[in-house]
């Protein structure tokens, strides 16, 4: 048996919508997002808001393999969205992977092009915990000072490929990383450091 | 008999009975309901939805399209416990008749209950408004007009 999504989609969504953008303009920040959704196993609540708020039929979905193998969890993100699913992760729009069982490669994403960074595509990872503690620390647009974050479980790699990330700004992909019913953003325009 | 239709017949008669159901009265569907199908367990998929659709018209049937003006529709999506997903769209701003039109959609679906949905849902529905299509073409027909063009010769070569 299927899913219900957003019970009053209207205001769900906007709610949603609202959480990701006041998460976007102060990275780091922790922001309740998707309170109330039941998604199908293994999706949390947060990444399935997320997906539904952002995308429709003209975003291609790029779904990572751990996750398309749970096809119920595929099918629910699909018919409530509409979005068509992406043959690889750089036609993507919107990609959802996890943290725990899928690799991380930013750069297999789409980067955007310089006339229109905007094409690029927003990832959507889940993760195993999400906190503001000082493993690793954000500086740049939106932060005063430093902020701090902690979420897990990290790729080994994770500060370099940000770095590489943000070099390339004003391209480069934007995550957010999702846990339970809350969600946290880097946007490609902060810098990440390793804290203590 | 109806495994072996074609997936393109099944589309057509699908089609139709859905037709059927978005032109029903919600007595013609709460009965047979109650009656016959009170254990259908349909669940809404997606919350009951008025909006509006953008209706086009061809001049003369065959003229460029244009856009003829907005209407009111109420969507439903359910799903029955066995799967069947049922749709419907209906003129109007009616949530509960969208549903039971959608369940409908779905117990249709289901090869053991097609027969029952066509003979005690969708026959008296297509019954009804073929009365009122031949009461309107007699109504019609009583007012007809021929008018006559008498031959002038001018187009002759």
């Amino acid at each position: 048996m299927s899913a219900m999504a957003f019970a009053d989609p209207a205001f769900e969504s906007q709610a949603a919508f609202r959480a990701i953008l006041r998460a976007i303009a102060s990275p780091g920040a922790i922001e309740p997002c998707g309170r109330g959704l039941k998604p199908p196993s293994p999706l949390s609540p947060a990444a399935a808001a997320a997906i539904l708020t952002l995308a429709d039929f003209e975003t291609p979905l790029w779904i990572a393999p751990s996750l398309a193998e749970w096809g119920e969890a595929a099918a629910y993100l699909k018919f409530h969205t509409g979005a068509p699913l992406a043959a690889s992760p750089r036609d993507a729009a919107f990609a959802l992977l996890d943290l725990e069982r899928d690799s991380l490669d930013l750069k297999s994403f789409a980067q955007g092009a310089p006339d229109y960074p905007d094409r690029s595509t927003t990832v959507v990872a889940e993760t195993r915990s999400l906190a503001r503690r000082p493993m690793m620390r954000i500086s740049g647009p939106g932060v005063r000072g430093m902020a701090e974050i902690e979420f897990g479980p990290t790729p080994g790699d994770f500060l370099s490929q940000w770095e590489a990330n943000r070099s390339t700004f004003p391209l480069g992909v934007d995550l957010i990383l999702a846990h339970g019913a809350e969600v946290a953003v880097l946007p490609r325009s902060v810098r990440v450091t390793g804290g203590e | 008999m109806l495994e072996d239709q074609s997936a393109e017949d099944e589309t057509a008669a699908r089609r139709g009975a859905m037709g059927l159901l978005a032109r029903a009265l919600a007595s013609e569907l709460t009965g047979p309901l109650t009656r016959r199908f009170a254990d259908h367990g349909a669940k809404d998929l997606k919350p009951v939805e008025t909006g509006l659709v953008m209706l086009r018209g061809r001049a003369g049937g065959d003229g460029a399209p244009f856009n003829l003006g907005e209407a009111t529709v109420t969507r439903a999506i359910v799903e029955l416990p066995g799967g069947e997903r049922g749709y419907a769209h209906i003129l109007g701003r009616d949530a509960e008749l969208a549903r039971l039109a959608a369940i409908f959609d779905a117990l249709w679906q289901k090869p053991d209950q097609r027969r029952t949905v066509e003979t005690c849902v969708l026959e008296p529905i297509a019954s009804r408004l073929e009365a009122a299509r031949a009461r309107r073409s007699a109504e019609i027909a009583a007012t007809r007009v021929d008018f006559f063009t008498l031959k002038r010769g001018e187009d002759e070569p």
